[in-house]
């Protein structure tokens, strides 16, 4: 079986993001990049189903700005066997993104799409169902497990009330949630080894695909902050405040 | 304007997402009609019927709709879509499922999370985990988007009855099944739901001492929620995690037991009306949202609690 894993490059989940006093944007200027903590995810189970004997190769691509290619040697440092970069210095869209997707996966003929159930940076939670769909293809979306059967793949999804698990017919679309594996930490002689590996880069254009954004950012501002109230010295005091004051037991 | 609103349901009860976001279908102006996608789910249309603005409820009636696989389900929607320059649905599970593939089949953007309806085509919606708000306007013909509850009141259940039309369905994809679910039994009411929510971190130490919690929330009807860090912990299963990567919840009344307040859950919890925060470290930052700080050993302060809330229900 051969999987495709998306990644995308996203500020550092560890960054404080500020929108910029313009309201033009988020602060993105000397800002640490990391890969979608999704993705990793994403990456470590198809390395995972490799080292099981369930995958032959996996291909990790990645659209967006030259220094993608940081991401996807990541990915390649993680066990991805060579990666894809869709450059465009010009703004991505979910859909945009499922489109190029979908010519890359015409052309390289994946069993499996592998992608995190969402970006922490626009927190959409779009592409991978929109690729399955313009591919027809079935999807996994929020799995927490993945067992790969003849065929079909049975997919354990992180719903509101609990858990679901579906059986989806390959060739098949599955998104990682928080619980699906914890990534592994690179190794060093990894990372040396990754700068080996084939890396391609297309571009849009040659792709055929329109990728103009559907949805104007017209303002981007941070929302009001809360103000810390009081503290109170004894269990009885809060309970006569949250009684009498906030009206709210 | 025509909207077109995708009711959230079991087959049998009408899930409260989709109040809020009928709500904000009203703001968005226009007739709204909400389909009903399940199987032997007249119940359902029923209460759809009952709710206020709502115009007409359509039913597809199948076997292949009774747990909303996303393929199905979509097909139904995309067949269905002539005509509405809405299509909504509440961010939930099954609407983030959903909804995107509705929005490709149609070749148009999908709009996640709208908290805020600012004309029929400009809306607000959080990013990096609601740290930032972004106001986007859309260029799509329809516009297809995800409603966060937390953000619109429910609409009214004491509406005039709507018409209820059955529609056609469309023929099973055949890409996938339903294979079984593992859904949490709880007599509390849902987070998402609930008016009053105390959550646990990672201070609880365990899962047996979520039941100090539990005992509080059968008080005051309230719902049991935790950190990441507690799911992480093992403490509790992840369908309790508020947070950015959890649930969005903003209840009346949110009491954060032994949580030191992540960016990451605060995400899920700061619209809540009242925050209560019961820490023993005075430094944690959940204090600096909190409404209500108490600094203490919660292992002291909850039973106390609880006691209190007793006292206060023999005194009437």
């Amino acid at each position: 079986m051969k999987i495709l894993v998306a990644v995308k490059r996203v500020v550092d989940y560890n960054v404080k993001v500020r929108a910029k006093a313009d309201g033009s944007g988020v602060e993105t200027a000397n800002v640490k990049m990391s890969m979608n903590p999704f993705d990793e995810i994403a990456i470590e189970e198809a390395v995972r189903l490799q080292e099981a004997g369930k995958a032959k190769e996996i291909v990790a691509v990645s659209l967006g700005v030259a220094a993608c290619q940081d991401t996807i040697r990541t990915a390649l440092a993680m066990g991805a066997d060579r990666g894809i970069l869709v450059e465009t210095d010009a703004e991505l869209q979910p859909l945009a993104v499922a489109k190029l997707l979908k010519v890359v996966v015409e052309k390289e003929q994946p069993d499996l799409i592998i992608l995190g159930k969402q970006a922490i940076d626009d927190d959409a939670n779009q592409t991978g169902q929109m690729l399955a769909a313009l591919l027809g293809w079935s999807q996994g979306t929020f799995a927490s497990k993945v067992e790969i059967g003849d065929g079909a793949i049975n997919v354990t999804r992180e719903v509101d009330g609990g858990l679901e698990t579906v059986a989806i017919k390959l060739p098949a679309v599955v998104t990682s949630d928080l619980r699906l594996n914890e990534p592994r930490f690179v190794k060093l002689p990894n990372i040396m080894k990754a700068k080996k590996k084939p890396l391609a880069v297309l571009k849009p254009a040659e792709l055929g695909v329109d990728i103009a954004p559907r949805l104007i950012t017209l303002k981007v501002q941070e929302p009001p902050k809360r103000q810390a109230g009081i503290k109170v010295d004894a269990v009885a005091i809060l309970v006569d405040k949250l009684r009498n004051e906030a009206h709210v037991i | 304007m025509s909207i077109l609103v995708i009711a959230e349901h079991d087959n049998a009860v009408l899930k409260a997402a989709t109040l809020n976001t009928i709500t904000a279908a009203s703001q968005l102006g226009g007739d709204i009609a909400i389909l009903v996608a399940g199987h032997q789910c007249g119940a359902v249309a029923q209460a759809a019927a009952q709710v206020v603005g709502v115009k007409k409820v359509l039913v597809a009636d199948a076997s292949h709709y009774a747990n909303q696989l996303a393929e199905n389900v979509a097909a139904l929607v995309v067949s269905l879509a002539g005509g509405y320059s809405h299509i909504l649905a509440p961010a939930t599970a099954a609407g983030k499922n959903t909804l995107p593939r509705v929005a490709a089949l149609l070749d148009v953007a999908q709009i996640s999370d709208v908290i805020k309806v600012e004309s029929a085509d400009t809306f607000v919606r959080p990013i990096y985990a609601g740290n930032v708000l972004a106001t986007v306007q859309s260029q799509d013909s329809v516009k297809v988007m995800t409603v966060r509850g937390t953000a619109f009141p429910a609409a009214a259940t004491t509406g005039s009855p709507a018409s209820i039309e059955a529609v056609a369905p469309v023929a099973d994809a055949g890409l996938s099944s339903f294979v079984g679910q593992q859904l949490t039994q709880s007599d509390r009411p849902e987070l998402t739901a609930a008016r009053i929510i105390i959550s646990g971190g990672r201070g609880m130490g365990n899962g047996d001492n979520f039941k100090l919690l539990e005992d509080v929330a059968d008080k005051l009807s309230a719902a049991v929620g935790a950190s990441r860090a507690a799911v992480d912990a093992g403490f509790v299963p992840n369908d309790y995690q508020v947070g950015q990567t959890g649930k969005v919840v903003a209840p009346d009344l949110y009491i954060a037991v032994g949580i030191s307040g992540a960016i990451q859950h605060l995400a899920g919890m700061k619209d809540s009306k009242v925050i209560v925060a019961i820490n023993k470290d005075e430094e944690a930052p959940i204090f600096q949202v909190a409404d209500y700080g108490l600094v203490a050993d919660l292992f002291v302060a909850v039973p106390e609690f609880s006691k209190e809330l007793d006292q206060l229900k023999a005194a009437g």
